[in-house]
C-alpha cells in the first residue's frame, strides 16, 4: 500500500466547533441544567474525542488516523445514549448537540480518508455512512422524544423485527418468494417473447404496442382490486398485477434493443447467408442485452410495489402489504417500519444482483469498458 | 506493429495461357430507387466482366454508384433491371454458398467477441468444428500480422488493426472473391500505405479475385490490375484502365514515383474530371 505513505490532506477546522460545547448544558434532570463537569461519563467521552483529534497525526497511515478518529466519533454518538439511560432529558442540551454535530463533521474526515485508500477498505466508507445515519436517527428521535407514531427509533424497529421475525419471514416468503418471483418471471418472460413475436410479425407490433401502453397506464390501485376479484386472494392475483405492470417495460426495452444492431453488422450476417434466428442469436440479442437489463432492473422494483399494493386488497392473512395495512390500523408503526425495512432491503438486493449480473455479462459495453 | 511476412495460404501457379475464367459478370445493370420527389438513377446500364485473379478498383466521386454496384454483386441490393452472375450463379445463390467475403467501410466487429472469435464468426455459421475454426482464425490473423492479439477485444485495438481483423474475418472461410468497400477510408495516410502494401502481398499470395471501392487515385493505381472509373447522376462506367501492362504485379510503395504510375494516375484523374460537373 504505497498510497498510505502519501502525505495526508490537512483536516478542515469545522469539527473544532465542539470546543464550544462545554459552555452550554449537556443534559437536564428534573428541570435543572447539568454542565459537563457534573457528568463524569460525558466528560470522559468528550475528553476522548478531543484527544483523538489532537493525536490524529501520530498514526503512520491514513487508515490509522481514520480508525483513531472513528473512535472519537463513536464516543460522541455513545454520549447521548448513555445520558438517556441515566434518566437525563436532552431536548434542551445545547452543548451535547454541538458535541454530536462536531463529531458528525469529524466523521466526514474519516470517510474522506477511507475513500483515499485503495483496496477493499474503500467499501467500509458507504457502510459507515449508513450506520452513522441510523445512529443519528436513533439519537435524535430519542433525544427529542419524537412520538413513535411519527417515527420510531431504529432500536424499536429492531425490537419489533426480532419479536415478529416469524411473521416477517412468512410475509417475505408469501410476497417475495411466491408472488413477486413468479409474477416477475412471467411478466418479463412474456414481454420478451411478445417482443420477439412483434419483431418477427411487424403488424403485431403496431397492434400490440398501443394495447400494452394502455395496460401499463392503468394505475396499479385501479387494477389490483379487479385482479383480486378475477384470480382470488392468493398469489395468482398478485402475480397478475405484476404481469400487467412489467410486460410493457420489458416489451419496449426488448424491441428497442433488437433495433439497436448496426445496419453494417446486419449486412455482414446477411453476407454469410445467416437466417433470421441465427442473426437473432449471434448478433441482435447480444446487442439488445444492455436494453434487456434495463427492463429487468426497472421491473424488479415495479414488481415489489405491485405485489405489496395488490395485497392491500385481499390476501390470505399473510404478506407484506397485508402486514402494513393491518398494523397501521392498530398503530403498531414499529412493525410497519420493520416490514418497510424488509421490502427496501429486498428491492435493493434484487436490483444490486441484476446490476452485478449486467456488469458481468455486458463487460464489453462502452459503459463498463476498462473498469 | 510487426511487419507482415504473409505466408501464402494456397499457392496458385501463374495463370495458364487459357482464357481466364470469368468470376463476376455484370450486364446492362440498372438500379433506380424512388427518393422523396424524384427517381434516383444509382446505376445506369452498367456492364463489367471480372476474371479470376483480377484486382478491380471502382473509383469515382460520391454518389457514382460504386458501392451500390458492389452491393448488387453481394446480393445486399436488388437491381431494377440487368443481369449479374457470380461464379455462374445468381448473386443470391452465390451469397448462400458463401462465395465472397465482404469488408465494409467500418470494421463491424462484434464488441462482445474477442478478436479471434470475431474471425471465427463466419466459420461458426458454416458449422466448422471448433479446433478447425481456431486453427483457421490463427492462420488468418497471422496473415494480417496480428498474431498475439487473439484474446484482445476489438475496442482495445487501433482503427487500422480493427480493419485488418475484418479482412482476416473475410478471408477466414477462404472465399474466391473478396469485396472491399473503402476499407481504409477512415485511416490516416501512413497506416493506409502500410495496409495497401500488406493487401497487395496478400493478394499475390492468395490470388483471390478482388473488387475494391475507393476514392483515392493513388490507392487504386497501386493495388489494381484494372481500374473502373465511374461518374454520378446517373451512375455509369466512364473508362476501364488496364494497369497490368505497364506495372509489374509485385509492387512496392516506391513504384508510385515511376512515370508509368504517374501516367495511369493522370488518366484516372482525367476520367474523373470529365464525369464530374462542378455546378453542384
Amino acid at each position: 500500500m504505497s498510497r498510505s505513505t502519501m502525505p495526508r490532506p490537512i483536516m478542515a477546522p469545522w469539527p473544532l466547533v465542539m470546543l464550544a460545547a462545554p459552555l452550554l448544558p449537556f443534559a437536564a434532570q428534573d428541570g435543572a441544567a447539568l454542565y459537563l463537569p457534573q457528568l463524569p461519563v460525558a466528560l470522559a467521552l468528550f475528553a476522548l474525542t478531543v484527544a483523538t483529534i489532537l493525536a490524529r497525526r501520530l498514526p503512520g497511515s491514513a487508515l490509522g488516523e481514520a480508525l483513531l478518529l472513528l473512535a472519537g466519533v463513536a464516543a460522541a454518538y455513545a454520549a447521548p445514549l448513555l445520558l438517556l439511560n441515566q434518566g437525563n432529558a436532552l431536548a434542551q442540551a445545547g452543548g451535547l448537540w454541538i458535541y454530536v454535530a462536531g463529531a458528525t463533521l469529524l466523521l466526514w474526515r474519516v470517510l474522506a480518508l477511507l475513500a483515499g485508500i485503495a483496496g477493499p477498505v474503500r467499501l467500509a466508507g458507504p457502510a459507515l455512512f449508513g450506520l452513522a445515519l441510523v445512529m443519528l436517527w436513533e439519537i435524535l428521535t430519542r433525544g427529542f422524544q419524537v412520538p413513535t407514531i411519527l417515527l420510531p427509533p431504529p432500536s424499536l424497529v429492531a425490537t419489533a423485527f426480532a419479536a415478529n421475525a416469524a411473521d416477517l419471514w412468512d410475509d417475505f416468503r408469501q410476497t417475495v418468494l411466491i408472488s413477486v418471483l413468479r409474477g416477475y418471471l412471467i411478466g418479463c418472460g412474456a414481454g420478451f417473447l411478445v417482443a420477439i413475436l412483434a419483431d418477427r410479425v411487424p403488424f403485431l407490433a403496431r397492434g400490440l404496442l398501443p394495447l400494452g401502453n394502455l395496460a401499463s397506464a392503468v394505475p396499479v390501485v385501479g387494477i389490483a382490486p379487479i385482479m383480486v376479484m378475477w384470480f382470488g386472494f392468493d398469489w395468482q392475483s398478485k402475480a397478475a398485477v405484476i404481469v400487467v405492470m412489467t410486460v410493457f417495460p420489458m416489451l419496449i426495452n426488448t424491441l428497442a434493443g433488437l433495433q439497436s444492431a448496426d445496419r453494417i453488422q446486419l449486412d455482414l450476417m446477411r453476407s454469410y447467408g445467416a437466417g433470421y434466428w441465427r442473426t437473432l442469436a449471434m448478433l441482435r440479442l447480444p446487442c439488445a442485452l444492455p436494453f434487456l437489463f434495463n427492463g429487468l432492473k426497472i421491473n424488479s422494483t415495479l414488481a415489489l410495489i405491485g405485489a405489496i399494493v395488490a395485497e392491500f386488497f385481499g390476501t390470505p392473512v399473510v404478506g407484506m402489504g397485508f402486514r402494513i395495512s393491518t398494523q397501521v390500523a392498530r398503530m403498531n408503526l414499529d412493525v410497519v417500519w420493520a416490514t418497510i425495512a424488509v421490502a427496501a432491503l429486498t428491492g435493493s438486493l434484487l436490483y444490486g444482483a441484476l446490476a452485478l449480473a449486467e456488469r458481468h455479462v455486458t463487460a464489453w459495453h462502452p459503459s463498463f469498458r476498462k473498469r | 506493429m510487426p511487419a507482415a511476412q504473409p505466408a501464402p495460404l494456397t499457392l496458385v501457379p501463374p495463370a495458364a495461357d487459357a482464357a481466364p475464367r470469368t468470376i463476376v459478370d455484370v450486364r446492362n445493370l440498372t438500379l433506380t430507387y424512388q427518393a422523396a420527389d424524384h427517381p434516383v438513377y444509382a446505376l445506369s446500364d452498367v456492364s463489367l466482366s471480372i476474371s479470376k485473379g483480377d484486382f478491380i478498383s471502382l473509383i469515382g466521386p460520391s454518389g457514382c454508384g460504386k458501392t451500390t454496384l458492389m452491393r448488387v454483386v453481394a446480393d445486399l441490393e436488388q437491381p431494377t433491371s440487368g443481369e449479374v452472375t457470380v461464379n455462374g450463379m445468381t448473386p443470391e445463390q452465390a451469397r448462400l454458398k458463401r462465395a465472397y467475403g465482404y469488408v465494409f467501410q467500418a470494421p463491424a466487429l462484434y464488441p462482445w467477441r474477442t478478436v479471434e472469435r470475431n474471425v471465427m464468426l463466419p466459420l461458426e455459421i458454416m458449422g466448422l468444428p471448433r479446433a478447425d475454426r481456431q486453427q483457421r482464425a490463427r492462420e488468418q490473423l497471422d496473415l494480417v500480422g496480428l498474431s498475439g492479439f487473439e484474446r484482445k477485444f476489438p475496442w482495445q485495438l487501433s482503427g487500422g488493426m480493427q480493419q485488418r481483423v475484418s479482412i482476416a474475418r473475410a478471408l477466414a472461410f477462404n472465399p474466391d472473391l473478396l469485396l472491399m468497400d473503402e476499407p481504409f477510408g477512415a485511416l490516416d495516410e501512413i497506416t493506409r500505405d502500410h495496409l495497401n502494401l500488406q493487401l497487395t502481398r496478400l493478394w499475390l499470395g492468395t490470388r483471390k479475385t478482388c473488387i475494391f471501392v475507393t476514392h483515392s487515385i493513388a490507392e487504386a493505381v497501386f493495388l489494381s490490375t484494372r481500374i473502373v472509373v465511374m461518374s454520378p447522376r446517373p451512375g455509369r462506367i466512364l473508362d476501364v484502365i488496364d494497369c497490368d501492362r505497364d506495372l509489374p504485379r509485385e509492387r512496392t510503395l516506391d513504384i508510385r514515383e515511376s512515370p508509368e504510375f504517374q501516367r495511369i494516375a493522370h488518366r484516372v484523374r482525367e476520367g474523373l474530371m470529365e464525369g464530374h460537373s462542378y455546378d453542384d
